[in-house]
């Protein structure tokens, strides 16, 4: 899962976990840019590389290019100079020689777990949108820039993975706003064209209710709702029609609230539109939560709102058997 | 839409404002997480000193395409340039105000530190070319930081500006630009790398031996290729760290002079606000401090009612029976109605909540600015403007 940074995506992260979980799937959520509010969002201490359980059916960790490195030295015999390596400040130059060998740990060690079919489902949480590219990039450029050796091997078993369908989705978030949407765009193109992995549905998050489908336009009250005073007049018909009086000052806040999101819709609905137009994948949308700090609570609704949509795809997103990489 | 009360009571009045802040600088580094307007904020910043007569710069890393075009942005450049001032003057303004913009290229900018302190062309062209600088120069973490900082003493020096507003990285982590001139410098004076490369300083057989096992195991994973290329950056490179040490000092001079400020963008979700007041610790810790907060997209209020009250009020009005003279579509209507006024007045009064105290938090003194959530997104210079004016308003 990847996205600019602000739009939610630990969020999206942990609402489609628990919708893999209710139908049954073990999920593990992988957290790969340290600390992402994921933990406090289930109430527990942030993440460590050995793994928690978050909630039934989903457990989490955070996967550290270092402590994946001295894990796979070890796996290949080459435990006794880790410790050394690190200490001698060498390490840091070969990561830096060699661009994309602390993502292509982190990739490799996905891709162990995948392979281990400890969990019928796995969620990445993967870096900001920008580097989401570069993240998912480096196991090619690895192939090109070191010629022989284990890591090679890594890097190309790492690619066959993400080039495989039915073992890695890329699925974007993004928020209905200019910003967002073209770097989801951008991020969308970049990973098709470099990456060749393919991509889930992308998930619009933050819309605010009267977007999503049902409650229309014409639910909001009739007359041109940039019109404030007819706004107000309608308001304030209504409260009488009601038999509930309304003060003059409840009327001009209300019609004021209701322009502003009428107004805000429309530049949502806009980029939503936008970005149809220029991604041609199917879109799930995410209600803008007004009452709550991201908790427990709202993953779960946000959760019946994935599930929802999700019933509606043509291509069934999540039940397959294998372990699945996104 | 009503001015709400952002929580600015009289005890905690800031002692700057930001027009005073603008006025006292010679740099401001905005920093913050990603998403939170932090370039449009540096580019409003911009543009205000502009507008007041002084000459000033935004330089940023990655704009988005729309803001780069409204701002005339061509795209990388090694060179500031120039904005129209038809785009952006407007009747009242000082004449004497300049505006410029410029994208970072950190790579460009690397190139010209390394050409600057190179014995000669030959040594910068060796360095140039090598693979293991070319992954420096555009792959280490850190760089981009580094030589946001390292334009930012360039522009400092040059003396055509009056303010230079820096516009932060999107990295991994905000706030690796305070670290990264010591990270490369610890990278370049790596203790093996030059018992490698100049063994004749070293007179340690032994220590060589243990260098040797070292770098045969590494040539075991990454290949022989990888371990020369860097060999040949080290050797290319001798000589050349005494000077990149000296201009990390007075980048670090720069920052700690009493004209450079630190200005946090945030926007007000509880994640965001925590973020920042751990920047403005970390910033503290580095022996900086913070003297601005500008708090984005905070939604507006409208009016004074608790959202839980008003929601309780729609329900009951759902809950009437409908007769003749009350028809269920009017109360329907209403109740919606009501219900989008208890939507923003939770949200908001919850932001509020969020944001309450952060600024005795981040100490007295800083200067604290709330941008509302606008209606429409930011892309052009009139918005630019809007939230200019926006953070300069005196406070109510």
């Amino acid at each position: 899962m990847a996205g600019k940074g602000g739009v939610g995506k630990t969020t999206v992260v942990a609402a489609l976990a628990v919708v893999a979980a209710r139908s049954g799937l073990s999920v593990l959520i992988a957290e790969v840019e340290g600390k992402s509010g994921l933990s406090k969002a289930f109430g527990v201490n942030d993440l460590e590389y050995e793994e928690i359980v978050l909630s039934k059916g989903i457990s989490a960790r955070t996967l550290t290019p270092d402590a994946a490195l001295s894990e796979w030295l070890q796996g290949n015999g080459l435990g006794r100079i880790a410790r050394r390596l690190n200490a001698s400040g060498i390490l840091e130059i070969v990561a830096t020689a060699v661009p994309g060998m602390k993502d292509i740990l982190v990739l490799g060690k996905i891709k162990g777990l995948e392979q281990s079919k400890a969990f019928d489902l796995i969620l990445v949480d993967a870096p900001a949108a920008g580097h989401a590219v570069s993240f998912l990039t480096s196991p090619l450029g690895l192939l090109e820039a070191v010629g022989v050796g284990p890591i090679k091997t890594q890097a190309s078993d790492v690619v066959a993975m993400l080039s495989d369908p039915s073992r890695a989705q890329v699925m974007l978030v993004t928020t209905p706003e200019e910003t967002p949407v073209r770097e989801a765009i951008e991020t969308a193109f970049a990973l098709e064209d470099r990456v060749g992995v393919a991509l889930g549905p992308i998930i619009v998050n933050g819309i605010y209710a009267d977007d999503l489908a049902s409650t229309s336009e014409n639910d909001l009250g009739k007359p041109d709702l940039f019109d404030h005073t007819a706004l107000q007049e309608s308001i304030s018909r209504d409260a009488q029609a009601s038999g509930y009086p309304l003060s003059a000052r409840e009327i001009s806040d209300i019609a004021d609230a209701v322009s502003f999101r009428h107004a805000r819709s429309r530049v949502q609905s806009h980029q939503a539109d936008e970005l149809s137009k220029s991604l041609p994948i199917p879109q799930l949308r995410l209600p803008y939560l007004f009452d709550g700090e991201i908790g427990f609570p709202q993953i779960e609704r946000l959760a019946d709102a994935l599930s929802a949509q999700i019933e509606s795809l043509s291509d069934p997103l999540i039940g397959e058997p294998a372990g699945k990489n996104e | 839409m009503n001015k709400a009360d952002l929580g600015t009571s009289a005890e905690h009045q800031p002692a700057i404002t930001f027009a005073s802040l603008l006025a006292e600088s010679h740099v401001i580094i905005c920093a913050g997480s990603g998403g939170v307007g932090k370039t449009t904020t540096a580019a409003a910043l911009a543009i205000q000193a502009a507008r007041s007569g002084e000459r000033s710069i935004v330089v940023t890393i990655d704009p988005a395409k729309r803001l780069a075009d409204a701002l005339g942005l061509p795209g990388l450049a090694p060179d500031p340039v120039t904005i129209d001032e038809h785009l952006w003057r407007r009747s009242g303004d000082s004449a004497s105000g300049q505006l410029s913009a410029m994208m970072l290229d950190p790579k460009a900018t690397f190139d010209a530190l390394v050409a600057r302190y190179a014995d000669g062309v030959e040594q910068s062209e060796r360095i140039l070319a090598n693979s293991f600088y070319r992954s420096i120069s555009s792959a280490l973490g850190g760089t981009q930081e580094y030589m946001a900082m390292e334009k930012l003493h360039e522009l400092s020096e040059c003396g055509d500006y009056d303010l230079i507003v820096v516009d932060t990285p999107p990295s991994r982590n905000a706030l690796d630009f305070l670290d990264a001139p010591e990270r490369l410098l610890r990278l370049l004076n790596n203790r093996v790398f030059r018992v490698i490369t100049a063994p004749a300083r070293t007179g340690f057989r032994a220590a060589g031996v243990a260098v040797q096992t070292l770098v045969r195991a590494i040539s075991r994973v990454i290949g022989t290729e990888v371990v020369d290329d860097i060999v040949a950056f080290f050797r290319a490179f001798e000589g050349m760290e005494e000077g990149f040490r000296e201009r990390a000092v007075s980048v670090r001079a720069l920052i700690a002079e009493s004209t450079t400020q630190f200005v946090l963008i945030t926007s007000p979700r509880r994640d965001a606000v925590e973020e920042a007041e751990y920047f403005a610790e970390r910033i503290g810790d580095h022996g900086y401090r913070v003297s601005g907060l500008i708090v984005n997209r905070v939604h507006p209020m409208f009016g004074s009612e608790h959202g839980d009250t008003l929601r309780s009020r729609a329900a009951a009005l759902r809950g009437l029976p409908a007769t003749e003279s009350a028809p269920a579509s009017a109360r329907d209507r209403l109740s919606k109605h009501l219900d989008v006024l208890a939507d923003f007045q939770s949200v908001g009064s919850r932001e509020r909540h969020n944001l309450d105290g952060v600024q005795l938090r981040l100490g007295r003194g800083a200067a604290v600015a709330f941008v509302p959530f606008l209606a429409m997104d930011v892309h052009s210079i009139e918005a630019l403007d809007e939230i200019a004016a926006l953070i300069f308003a005196a406070p109510s």
